[in-house]
């Protein structure tokens, strides 16, 4: 059959089952946009092209299917750098398409030219600059198996105009053969089985569970393990829903503002089952500090990060759920048919330690009606998570944006399921929300999907909530506004003398409403606590278009539990009200 | 810098010998990983092997900065590598080529006398300069550069070298 290169791409995407592409057509790109109008695949068209890359991740985060995007060369792909950026940091499967200039005007800086492959090489997992049509569906297929496959990650093809205007002979792509990319095999056995005996020797194991095991889709596997062995587990920024967090087993989330829980419960274990997690610095705080008693099982799936932070005493270097399978089946054999109950018993003091820590030090704030009420008629940002949780679905989808917000997100939501919390971990990238919002709702258009955003945030991307009126694209957006970069104003105030140095935004300028409204959404204000819980009532009413609520709330509060960056972490800094309490 | 290279137990570096795709940016891929990941490398050399499907690269790793082990990971990650070797110094055949450029106004007997007891050759005379060539072990360049620091050097250059691992003993035979 002979296709243009255009539509052979088009159909090389479509081979791969690609149901949606998010995208903004120029110059060097639109030979591939003619043919978008007689394929299936939905394009939603972004106002600009982070907006496009973001809702690709928000898209490949809710599905576990890669998230594709498509631009122009030139600005256009240097506009979705940061998503690339992001995608990579956080192991999101991403494929993304760049016009780029004709192969005859590689190298002349011609109009809108820029060196795409070079510039985001260190950025993606691998990317192609296709020169030959010949190739096209090649290096589609070679694309999505390199995203997907082993440590999933964005990877980006370069697609001249000439390619695209070139008449080939398209064939079906033969099998994925790349002599250089090998995803790890099988689990060891004689490593499994050295895991399987650590576990069985330990009195104070932890699972650190890893956004490693949401991509493998492992929820079920470390569901198994923990039935059996009974061991807890602290799920990671990346993690989250892994495990159901309305067990009790589950400690919280470790990390800079973890639960002191989950943190302690790291730095006293004898043991630490690290499942699909890379010892991040926002986790470990201090390195030489870090769990400093413990033996490390390391599942990794990429070996370049077993040893790289902290040495593994058993390393299994394989697809997490495989590994996982083979854990608990290894455990069942050498363990026999005692193990739930002999562990049960042997964790016992150390499960009795970890419940009088959840007890004495649960994530708290000035809650209305407590002894340390917040000042009368202050909304605090807390009390907004924990009502939009208490009023939503179980399987609602939460994204967020980064500073704060972020954490009191991740703090007040349970998860009772993986892949229902959209962030940016890795990059920590202001603006991620509303486009991934955007994405996640095209991937998931049955869950409600709400955003926790931040004002700063929310004014870096806004835009892509007209993408989401005209698509009909029914998100909703929980503005934070407290009137700061807070998460920057927190630094100041603890390690800055509270000097104030440019993070004071306005909560009246933008006019969030208006501008919601100006956008096609509807747009609500909420001002004093008993208003909190009838807004998000009536947004959650509202399925024809995007909603955002601008909460004003406590421009003086700070996220608790912290720990310093560069301190150890056990030097948590808990929440005032808890501080007196000893350890 | 190649003195380093070398150190005096000679262990301060590895060869890491790598084989890659012969595909358009891969040196462009080997070296961005080096400087993002902070990796310090003595010298890169790079040349086709005798297929001509694949590229062979030689960079020495400077083991006081660089951890080993992740260097070998995350070249490993790269999809268009195929093959990685890592060749400890008592373990590579280690080759090096030098090209220098020398003035000799008035001392050129005893700058003959220093080329011929190096082994070099000269490919180009013009009677007070000239260049010579010298292939070897690193050390022996190291040597040559030394014997030649008292005359007057207008241009040096080393390719860097590149290395292949010492025959098994069984290959080597009666040895
Ligand atoms: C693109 C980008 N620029 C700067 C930062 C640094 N930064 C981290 S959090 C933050 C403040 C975010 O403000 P806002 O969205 O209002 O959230 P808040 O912390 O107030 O909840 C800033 C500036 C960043 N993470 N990303
Ligand atoms: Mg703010």
């Amino acid at each position: 059959m002979e296709l243009t290169g255009a539509q052979a791409l088009i159909k090389s995407l479509e081979a791969q089952g690609v149901e949606v592409v998010f995208g903004l057509p120029g110059g060097a790109i639109l030979p591939v946009y003619d043919p978008i109008i007689d394929s299936s695949i939905r394009h939603v068209l972004v106002r600009h092209e982070q907006g496009a890359g973001h809702a690709a991740e928000g898209y490949a985060q809710v599905t576990g299917r890669a998230g594709v995007a498509m631009v122009t060369s030139g600005p256009g792909a240097t506009n979705i750098v940061t998503a690339l950026a992001n995608a990579m940091m956080d192991s999101t499967p991403l494929v993304v398409v760049t016009g780029q200039v004709a192969t005859t005007a590689i190298g002349t800086d011609a109009f809108q030219e820029v060196d795409t492959t070079g510039i985001t090489m260190g950025v993606t997992k691998h990317n192609w600059l296709v020169t030959d049509p010949a190739d096209i569906a090649q290096v589609v297929a070679e694309a999505f198996h390199v995203a997907t496959t082993g440590r999933p990650g964005p990877v980006l093809i370069d697609f001249p105009k000439d390619v695209a205007n070139a008449r080939v002979a398209y064939e079906e792509p033969g099998p994925v053969e790349l002599p250089g990319y090998r995803p790890p095999a099988a689990a060891d056995p004689a490593a499994v089985e050295a895991a399987a005996r650590l576990v069985l020797e330990a009195e104070r194991p932890v699972v650190y569970a890893g956004g490693g095991l949401v991509k493998a889709g492992a929820a079920e596997a470390l569901r198994a393990f923990v039935e059996l062995t009974g061991i807890p587990v602290v799920s990671t920024l990346m993690a989250r829903g892994v495990l159901d967090e309305a067990d009790e087993r589950f400690l919280g989330m470790p990390g800079m503002h973890g639960s002191y829980t989950a943190v302690t419960a790291l730095q006293r274990a004898d043991l630490l089952l690290a499942f699909g997690a890379r010892f991040d610095d926002r986790v470990t705080g201090r390195l030489d500090a870090f769990a400093p008693a413990a033996k490390v099982v390391h599942v990794e799936v990429d070996r370049a990060e077993i040893d790289k932070v902290r040495r593994a005493d058993v390393a299994v270097h394989a697809d997490a759920r495989a590994a996982l399978e083979a854990l608990t089946a290894a455990l069942r054999r050498l363990g026999g048919s005692e193990l739930p109950g002999a562990s049960r018993r042997r964790l016992g003091p150390w499960m009795g330690q970890l419940n009088e820590w959840k007890e004495r030090f649960p994530l708290t704030y000035e809650r209305e009606g407590d002894g340390a009420a917040p000042a009368a008629g202050t909304v605090k940002p807390q009390q907004v998570v924990e009502e939009l949780r208490r009023l939503t679905p179980d399987d609602t989808v939460l994204v967020s944006g980064v500073g704060q917000h972020q954490m009191w997100a991740a703090q007040f939501w349970q998860f009772r399921h993986p892949r229902q919390w959209v962030n940016s971990g890795g990059l920590g990238t202001m603006g991620f929300a509303v486009p991934a919002a955007v994405g996640a709702k095209v991937g998931r258009p049955d869950a409600m999907v709400w955003a926790v955003d931040g004002d700063g945030c929310f004014q870096m991307t806004a835009q892509e909530l007209v993408t989401a009126s005209a698509e009909r694209i029914p998100v909703k957006v929980a503005i934070l506004n407290n009137a700061y970069l807070g998460m920057v104003r927190q630094w100041q105030h603890m390690f800055y003398e509270e000097r104030y140095s440019e993070v004071y935004l306005s909560p009246n300028l933008p006019d969030y409403v208006g501008w919601a409204e100006a956008m096609g959404c509807v747009g609500l204000r909420v001002s004093s606590p008993e208003e909190v819980a009838p807004a998000i009532e009536k947004a959650n009413d509202i399925d024809d278009r995007p909603v955002v609520i601008d909460f004003r709330t406590d421009s003086m509060e700070q996220v608790f539990p912290m720990v310093p960056a560069g301190a150890s972490n056990d030097d948590i800094v808990v929440h005032p009200s808890q501080s007196g309490l000893g350890r | 810098m190649s003195a380093l290279a070398v150190g005096e137990d000679g262990a301060r570096h590895h060869v890491v010998v790598v084989r890659v795709e012969n595909k358009a940016g891969v040196l462009a891929r080997i070296a961005g990983l080096f400087s993002r990941r902070g990796f310090n490398i003595f010298s890169l050399a790079v040349a086709p092997t005798h297929d001509p499907r694949f590229s062979r690269i030689s960079v020495v790793v400077d083991l006081e900065s660089t951890r080993l082990d992740q260097v070998l990971a995350q070249l490993e990650k790269l999809v268009n590598v195929v093959e990685i070797r890592e060749l400890h110094p008592a373990d590579a055949t280690e080759a090096e080529l030098c090209l220098v450029t020398v003035r000799a106004p008035g001392t050129r007997p005893s700058l003959d006398g220093a080329l011929a007891a190096a082994g070099a050759r000269v490919v180009e005379d013009a009677g007070e300069t000239l260049t010579a060539v010298l292939a070897g072990a690193p050390l022996e360049l190291d040597a040559f550069e030394a014997a030649l620091a008292r005359f007057d050097i207008v241009e040096l250059q080393r390719t860097g070298r590149v290395a292949l691992p010492k025959l098994a003993p069984a290959l080597r035979g009666a040895d």
